[in-house]
């Protein structure tokens, strides 16, 4: 009996292609017109049944109001992306550090975990006042909250990223005789950027939250203190126009990060999860 | 080359328990010798082929290499992993040039080389490919060359084909004949194949578990260069015979005849 040579399966193997020009055009397209049409549902509700703008302002009278004072608004967006990217900014700086102390030594782990935690188990909002009345009624408590609210899952992703490398490629680091250096910056950080990306855009959309729940408690200026102000004289379009500022600058955030993954880490896996 | 005294190794288990995963293994091993080891899962086979790369110490014996214990990885020893593990930011030459970067050897001669064991996995001309634009089996052909790159004298395989589709599998076995008979090197090759075993070796080490131990060496005669051919030889069943009666007993398995 003789066996023939299996022909080369290569070609078969090839995992699928990328996605196709059409279905990224049902992401943006989609999304737009979904868009549009709940305002104009929303436009069309408060016509309809005569809604009073002190409760639910229509999409027209929120515009009006709001661009009435736009370099106002503007002022205090500026203000608030200012905060949310400081926040960030710093969250990633603390985050990235330690989560390498984290995962190099099972004893600093143990030692800091519960610290980590505990800061997560303490209610950011009840922490604002304190934080003011402790550093002043600057900036830096405002930056604080947004890094307290922002850093937790950045940590978290970055860790898990840090210890998702292959045990075979820490085995060929050392056969290389690799110092722990280059293991880290060489093997364990490339593996972790699709785990360091997922924490980022937590990380964007927690950074707008804490950046605003501090505004509340602490600002003469930000959207959170545009909101807080408005409501209080029944400006409600202000205030309502304040939120879709927000909400449109915590998306375009976000899709920020998910643009820069695609671009310098094509290779990166969390470009597959939903949403991104 | 690769000589074993009496190697022992015991893990500490997470409950406390002391786990003798090789016991008393003595094994000589010649200059371009190419060696199988199989045997059932936990018989150790694995951490033989650790104690050689240097990557676990031995609790008792000795292991060397060229006369010198081996204490530490080292730099003639080439390690090729049950998955590819390649990295998949870097393209398939990166990948192949990954050691010697991390090893600080890389010069101006190292594209070349890398690029010559490409051509003799017959990947020329993917050099520049990403990892996950290849197969599987051209996935683990990189993958050797990232072993063969800092041209070591000794080739060690941990169940290298073990995750390819059976067809594939054969393939390559043939393929590693053939690069290892255009670049002569001592090969210790871990498999649960025993197919894989007879065709590839100069010798089949049997191994048999709790604990690790050889259980018989088989020398196999058959003529090189060998093919798929070789496979329907009496000589090739006879080895494959005897290394099944090793591992399983002389258990009958059939019908009505289950366990004793």
């Amino acid at each position: 009996m003789s066996v023939q040579a299996a022909p080369p399966l290569d070609e078969r193997q090839k995992p699928p292609r990328r996605r196709k020009k059409s279905a990224a055009l049902y992401e943006v397209v989609v999304p737009i017109f979904a868009t549009i049409g709940l305002f104009v549902l929303w436009e069309g509700a408060c016509r309809l049944f005569k809604i009073p703008a002190y409760l639910v302002p229509s999409p027209a009278d929120i515009w009006k109001d709001t661009m009435a004072i736009g370099p106002t608004v503007a002022g205090h967006t500026l203000a608030t992306f200012k905060t949310v990217m400081l926040g960030f900014v710093v969250s990633i700086l603390i985050s990235l550090p330690l989560a390498v102390i984290l995962t190099a030594s099972p004893a600093i782990a143990a030692a800091v975990y519960p610290f980590l935690v505990w800061t997560q188990s303490i209610p950011k909002v009840a922490l604002a006042p304190i934080l003011v009345v402790l550093l002043g009624t600057n900036e830096l408590p405002r930056i604080v909250i947004t890094v307290l609210v922002a850093f937790f899952p950045l940590v978290i992703s970055i860790a898990t990223g840090l210890l998702s490398v292959p045990p075979e490629l820490i085995e060929l680091s050392r056969a290389c005789r690799a110092s722990k250096l280059s293991e880290l910056l060489r093997i364990r950080l490339p593996y972790a950027i699709p785990f360091i990306f997922a924490g980022l855009k937590v990380a964007i959309s927690l950074a707008v939250v804490g950046a605003v729940v501090a505004e509340f408690v602490n600002a003469d200026s930000g959207l959170g203190f545009l909101i807080q102000t408005s409501t209080a004289f029944f400006k409600v379009p202000v205030a309502f126009g304040a939120l879709i500022i927000l909400s449109v600058m915590g998306v375009v955030l976000f899709q920020i990060v998910v643009v820069a993954e695609r671009v310098f880490f094509p290779w990166s896996s969390s470009n597959t999860t939903p949403g991104a | 080359m690769i000589s074993l005294n009496r190697v022992t190794r015991i893990f500490n288990s997470r409950d406390g328990d002391q786990v003798t995963a090789l016991q008393d293994v003595s094994l000589e091993i010649g200059r371009n010798e190419f060696i199988t080891l199989v045997g059932p899962s936990g018989c150790g086979k694995s951490t033989l082929l650790r104690i050689v790369a240097g990557l676990i110490l031995p609790t008792a014996g000795r292991a060397s290499i060229g006369g010198e214990e081996i204490t530490e990885p080292r730099a003639e020893t080439g390690i090729v992993f049950q998955a590819p593990t390649l990295l998949p930011w870097a393209s398939v030459l990166d990948n192949v040039l990954f050691p010697l970067r991390m090893m600080h050897r890389i010069d101006s001669t190292s594209t070349d080389k890398a690029m010559a064991l490409l051509k003799l996995v017959g990947l020329k001309g993917f050099e520049g490919k990403s990892p996950r634009e290849l197969s599987g089996g051209m996935q683990q052909r990189v993958a050797i060359c990232r072993a063969l790159v800092h041209d070591p004298d000794i080739l060690l395989m941990d169940e290298p084909f073990g995750a390819l589709d059976a067809l594939t599998r054969e393939e390559m076995t043939m393929e590693l004949l053939r690069i290892w008979s255009e670049r002569p090197k001592t090969v210790l090759f871990v498999t649960h194949s025993i197919t894989e075993a007879v065709v590839l070796a100069d010798r089949v080490v049997v191994m048999s578990p709790r604990p690790g131990r050889i259980a018989e060496i088989i020398d196999i005669g058959l003529p090189r260069p060998r093919s798929f051919e070789t496979e329907a030889s009496t000589e090739f069943h006879e080895a494959s015979q005897r290394i099944r009666q090793l591992i399983f007993g002389t258990r009958h398995v059939g019908p009505g005849r289950a366990a004793a």
